[in-house]
């Protein structure tokens, strides 16, 4: 089950990234600094953004580690989604958009202009809100992502679209229907789906925006269980309202107050005891 | 908490006139649709009951002919079918690549911004042109191509015999090819539209979902929201198609009206059109021509209301979700 994240897509060259980056630029002569104990996956420093002339977020600066699950919590509006969305670079899509500052991918900056945005977004995928599945079968749901960048012959996409969906802890449900439409899926299903199609093009790391809101408790239980298990393979960073599921998931928490990184910290720590004032109102239900 | 009004106090509206408006505006609108219908029912009850009786196989195969019981339609039938796989050839990539280009490539920086919304508001505007127009247009820049290329009746380059189904003239001249690029004119502003409307009805989140797993903007478009936009782009396509095969105007201006017994045999031969054959015979000033007119009418109306049937069909059928 495990093999399709230990044999990505041909095309993948993952294994030059360097393994293990530590805090900070190694100058020459500067000694080392010792390791940290956790490899970071993104890099955010001084990082603002503004919508026209409105700005979205103050100076954030987060390490996202890997294999961990990071959560990003706080009130509606407070940019959570928006930093998310930086991290792919889909606010490039929107008019007006501008950021400054830096974030790097396993120490490769995304805003440089050499920067390959097709390939960054196959190697962050992207789970949205709303299910999104294309109006195709299962089966091409899956194999969409992998058909864009490699030409795989039919055994292998076969056996790609498997595992994804092994993975997905979709298989079982749909084994039998792969040709039938993805939009006769339930709306767990869906979600699962589109979890399937990220993890198919062999992302190093899974970005999802409130996954579960529109989901019923018993789908949002599965998608967080299946979250627990992609843990092992990605580095994840998590959106949500529910402070419930952020306690249940996440290993890190960062909470996000009205454009500004207010507090980020071990889950635990964050949620028996918070640093700062605002974050203590925010998870103990006085405002948000 | 609110109070409910007092209805003792304020002045309370009559329950049974709001009542009788309310029927009085259902049945203004019913008679209203039923208006319509009984303006169509006449017409189409008084062109078939002069002209079924002409109508048989030999009319649909003979050319024109001085007597009304020969007369036939064949030499315009196949004129328009030539002018309409003309039109559809040209119009079809430009509109829909045109459509494309504004609906899947908005520009980010404001003067380009404004230059895109100029262009926008123009094909709007273009789709309100009289055909008429469209015809002088197309008299100029294809029959004649500005006189730059000589007289079209001697032709400065030519490829191949004018008997041959590959001739070639440059300038056109008043055959099918000028015809055929002169409804492109007329059509191509409603397949923008159209197409443009089709693409928009594609949802974002397609857009965005294939964007995430590292598509690039030709994968999504291609893979993506063109085919999601298929059915929008067909009916709008072929109802265009039958605004080109009903128009007259701009096709009198390129052909003029002729007498030709002959199909077409290449893009450059002269042709005459469904629409100028039945204005030919109406104004005939002999009654038997009357009944010739109202029977190539039924064969026009037949025509289009096929090709309307297959836009209502396949839009139906695309509409259906799938499973």
């Amino acid at each position: 089950m495990t093999t399709l994240m230990n044999e990505p897509p041909a095309h993948d060259q993952r294994s030059a990234t360097p393994l293990v980056r530590v805090a900070g630029d190694i100058r020459p002569g500067t000694p080392p600094q010792p390791p940290t104990s956790v490899e970071v996956a993104i890099r955010v420093r001084d990082f603002s953004c503004w919508y026209a002339s409105f700005q979205a977020l103050h100076s954030i600066s987060i390490d996202v580690p890997v294999k961990q699950v990071t959560s990003l919590i706080g009130p509606s509006g407070c940019g959570k989604s928006t930093f998310l969305r930086w991290i792919n670079r889909m606010n490039d899509l929107i008019p007006g958009a501008r950021a400054q500052g830096s974030i790097d991918l396993h120490g490769e900056d995304l805003f440089s202009r050499g920067i390959d945005i097709v390939d960054l977004r196959r190697r962050v995928g992207m789970v949205f809100q709303k299910a999104n599945p294309f109006p195709k079968s299962i089966y091409d749901n899956i194999a969409f992502g992998p058909r864009l960048h490699t030409r795989m012959s039919r055994g292998d996409l076969d056996d790609l679209v498997e595992q994804s969906l092994r993975r997905a802890a979709l298989w079982d449900e749909v084994k039998d229907r792969l040709k039938n439409s993805a939009l006769g899926l339930s709306g767990g299903q869906q979600q699962r789906l589109c979890i399937a199609r990220a993890i198919a093009v062999g992302p190093e790391v899974l970005l999802m925006d409130e996954p579960c809101s529109a989901l019923d408790p018993k789908s949002t239980l599965r998608i967080e269980d299946l979250i627990r298990e992609l843990r092992n393979d990605y580095a994840i960073v998590i959106v949500t309202h529910n402070m419930q599921q952020a306690a249940r998931v996440s290993d890190l928490t960062a909470f996000f107050y009205e454009g500004r990184l207010i507090e980020c910290g071990k889950t635990l720590e964050i949620f028996t005891k918070p640093r700062e004032r605002q974050t203590e109102d925010y998870i103990t239900g006085r405002f948000g | 908490m609110i109070q409910p009004p007092n209805f003792s106090t304020v002045r309370v509206r009559s329950h049974r006139r709001r009542q009788v408006m309310d029927r009085v505006f259902q049945g203004v609108c019913i008679a209203a649709a039923c208006a319509t219908l009984a303006i169509l029912v006449v017409l189409l009850s008084s062109v078939i009951g002069r002209g079924v009786k002409n109508l048989d196989w030999q009319f649909l195969t003979n050319p024109p002919s001085r007597k009304p019981k020969e007369a036939g339609f064949m030499p315009a039938l196949w004129g328009s079918i030539w002018l309409c796989v003309v039109c559809a050839v040209a119009a079809l990539p430009l509109g829909i690549g045109a459509a494309v280009f504004l609906e899947e490539y908005k520009p980010r920086n404001l003067w380009l911004r404004r230059l895109h919304a100029f262009i926008e508001v123009n094909i709007r505007n273009l789709a309100g042109v009289p055909s008429i127009v469209y015809g002088v247009i197309g008299l100029t820049v294809f029959v004649q191509m500005f006189g730059l290329l000589g007289n079209p009746l001697t032709p400065t380059l030519t490829f191949g015999d004018p008997e041959k189904w590959y001739y070639l003239q440059l300038p056109f001249g008043r055959g099918v090819a000028a015809g055929g690029l002169t409804l492109m004119l007329v059509v191509l502003p409603i397949v923008i539209i159209s197409t443009q409307e089709a693409l928009r009805a594609v949802p974002d989140s397609l857009r965005q979902g294939a964007l995430a797993v590292g598509a690039t903007k030709w994968q999504m478009i291609s893979k993506m929201t063109l085919p999601a936009a298929v059915p929008g782009i067909m009916t709008g396509s072929i109802l265009a198609m039958s605004r080109a095969i009903g128009e007259a105007a701009p096709v009198l201006v390129i052909c003029g009206i002729v007498f030709i017994r002959f199909a077409p045999n290449n893009l450059m031969s002269d042709f005459t059109a469904m629409p100028l054959q039945i204005y030919r015979w109406a104004s005939d000033p002999r009654d038997d021509f009357h009944a010739v007119a109202a029977t190539g009418i039924i064969v026009l109306l037949g025509i289009l209301m096929v090709f309307n049937i297959t836009a209502v069909l396949i839009r139906q059928k695309f509409q259906k979700p799938l499973q």
